[in-house]
């Protein structure tokens, strides 16, 4: 490509910091975090929302406008953030706490570990870009942050798919007792899973819908991919289920076990995650675990690398967790 | 030493009622030293007498009720201090006397880095250096959005001055005005690699933190008159504008041969100079008194 005549080259369309995952004509709702956590706080007087300096990137500025009161700018200034919102915690208070998901896994890991999670206090961090989610570079890309956090011990680990799971996740995390990291969409977010019999329930992986040839079973974005998949993958007369595992921590292991039990299918991990660390080793794990041997087990996963900047399409199309990656995968594995 | 209301420690002692409580924090600390044989003695001994004026005059608590709602909260942000706490827990009838034999033991309520979840009364799992001051900055936030007046006491270590958090937390409390938020940095130029200011030196420290916007005293952290006046100061302030009181403090203060002893983090104490250092403490009391 380098050599190529500079007219020839494929013009990127954007590797800017925020771009929306949703595709063309995709139905989006717009901020679904911040719309849900202000309708929330109308009944949960003890919830703050706390950020540093990332509200109107994290969708917590509809929560600040709504009650300015009960809303802390802590500044750029991460490890405060995360101390902090543990003496909130502490003193009775609900906090939700806003960041990029780099920062809070990569920069404020020992606050979240120290001061939060081994007092299990509750305090729910919503932390957006999660995985590859933009175009920016490693500095932005938090393709480890699973994998940083699978390890503290009574952190719950949440991936919502779309608006609706996201909407449903923030009522669900303020319910639970303790810490919960979650991996926020932020702006305007798909909204999929509407058309499906699904209800987000923390610790619950979900069959979305079933098949005989391929168990799909994924988090996050890659389980919005994982249906548009199914949908190709049937044209070609393969039958494919897929089990949405929004819960990374703690893991579903009972449904997992049973739906990869149930039929002799090819089991397929997909994550928006490096390959290390996340879902699909946790699954592999819980399959070899509870003596369970899929007729197959593959992974669609981010490279153990530092990734490259550029547009998202391009970026998800190079590392194989875009819908037609994920397809010409499967297709060759089976 | 019961106080003057049933469930409230009562202020304004005397100085000989504070030199006294600091005398028995530092026999507690001393004897919770022996029965490991090693501890954070010298930084007890050098913080004994602010924790006496902390817990026996300016502090508002009850000791049978640890987690009173009104209660000043005291965070050891230097959990290895864990020592000095526990004995002026005991000193404030916190936890009793009996349970220092349990110091650092399988199972005690009393490990050797404090650990909230261990010992009623202590606030915060210190440890992890400079995570106090954010913390701190928090509780004090939480406390005026419920309206509670109670004061936020973040005792530190001059250590974690190298910690950018203690900066992140600093520029907020100003920036929050947080007046019911005091800092209480023991400056016994001390650090795991030898004297802080060759470690990361940190002079002129008052300036620094006046820079930030903070009401700042610098006090000798072991004259009991003067921490007394500085706990009230930083108490009876009326600004909207956190506190920090920078106490200086000689560690292994009040046992002679141990505060001469060469300097480092951790003072090395052999087996027979723990009843040595008691009997050194006990004969400079009596001789006080007459």
């Amino acid at each position: 490509m380098s050599n190529a005549p500079t007219h020839d080259k494929p013009r990127l369309k954007t590797s800017a910091m925020i771009a929306s995952i949703a595709g063309e004509n995709q139905r989006t709702e717009s901020a679904p975090f911040g719309h849900a956590l202000v309708e929330l706080a109308q009944q949960r007087p003890d919830i703050v929302g706390m950020t540093a300096d990332l509200a109107k990137y994290t969708d917590l500025h509809i929560f600040a406008q709504a009650y300015p009161e009960r809303f802390f700018q802590m500044g750029m200034a991460e490890q405060l953030l995360m101390g902090a919102a543990g003496g909130m915690a502490k003193e009775g208070f609900t906090p939700f706490v806003t960041t990029y998901a780099v920062f809070a896994s990569r920069r404020a890991y020992d606050f979240i570990h120290q001061v939060i999670a081994e007092e299990h206090l509750d305090v729910k961090i919503a932390c957006a870009l999660p995985g590859l989610t933009t175009g920016y570079g490693p500095s932005h890309q938090a393709t480890e942050d699973i994998a940083i956090f699978r390890g503290v011990p009574g952190l719950a680990i949440i991936d919502p798919c779309d608006a609706l799971d996201t909407r449903q996740a923030v009522a669900a995390m303020a319910a639970h007792k303790g810490p919960v990291y979650m991996r926020l969409l932020r702006g305007k977010v798909p909204l999929v899973l509407d058309e499906y019999d699904y209800r987000f329930e923390l610790g619950k992986a979900s069959l979305l819908r079933d098949g005989n040839d391929v168990l799909i079973i994924s988090s996050g974005l890659m389980t919005m991919r994982a249906l548009e998949t199914a949908d190709r993958l049937r044209q070609d007369g393969i039958d494919t289920a897929v089990l949405h595992s929004p819960t990374i921590k703690p893991l579903d292991a009972d449904t997992i076990l049973s739906e990869a039990g149930r039929k002799p299918r090819l089991v397929v991990v997909a994550e928006n995650h490096s390959a290390i660390g996340g879902l699909g080793e946790a699954v592999a794990h819980a399959l070899l675990a509870g003596g369970v041997s899929p007729a197959g087990f593959r992974h669609i996963a981010l490279p153990d690398a530092f990734l490259d900047a550029g547009a998202l399409p391009t970026l998800h199309d190079r590392y194989g967790i875009s819908t037609e990656a994920m397809t010409a995968s499967i297709k060759n594995w089976l | 030493m019961q106080t003057s209301s049933p469930d409230t420690a009562a202020p304004a002692r005397s100085l000989t009622e504070l030199r006294n409580a600091a005398w028995r924090i530092r026999r507690y600390a001393l004897r919770m030293g022996e029965v490991q044989g090693q501890g954070y003695i010298g930084q007890a001994l050098g913080m004994a007498d602010i924790l006496a004026v902390a817990y026996r005059h300016a502090l508002t608590y009850r000791p049978d009720d640890p987690d009173w709602e009104g209660r000043d909260r005291f965070l050891l942000s230097h959990g290895h201090y864990a020592i000095a706490l526990y004995a002026a827990l005991i000193e404030a009838g916190v936890i009793a006397e009996a349970e220092l034999e349990t110091y650092g033991s399988d199972d005690s309520r009393l490990p050797m880095s404090g650990m909230a979840t261990y010992t009623p009364g202590m606030e915060i799992s210190g440890g992890s250096l400079g995570q106090g001051l954010p913390i701190a900055v928090g509780m004090a936030l939480g406390l005026r959005q419920k309206g509670n007046p109670a004061f936020v006491y973040n005792s530190m270590s001059d250590g974690e001055l190298d910690e950018g958090s203690t900066w992140e937390a600093a520029l907020s409390a100003a920036h929050y005005g947080l007046d019911n938020l005091i800092c209480l940095v023991d400056v016994n130029n001390q650090q795991a690699d030898g004297p802080s200011g060759k470690i990361l030196g940190f002079e002129p420290l008052a300036d620094k933190w006046a820079a930030f916007g903070w009401h700042v005293q610098r006090a000798d952290g072991n004259d009991i008159d003067a921490v007394r006046s500085a706990f009230d100061q930083a108490r009876e302030l009326d600004a909207r504008q956190p506190r920090v009181i920078l106490f200086d403090t000689l560690m292994g203060k009040g046992v002679p041969f141990l505060e001469q002893r060469e300097k480092n983090h951790f003072i090395r104490v052999e087996a027979d100079e723990w009843q040595q250092a008691l009997d050194i403490l006990d004969a400079a009391r009596q001789g006080e008194a007459r």
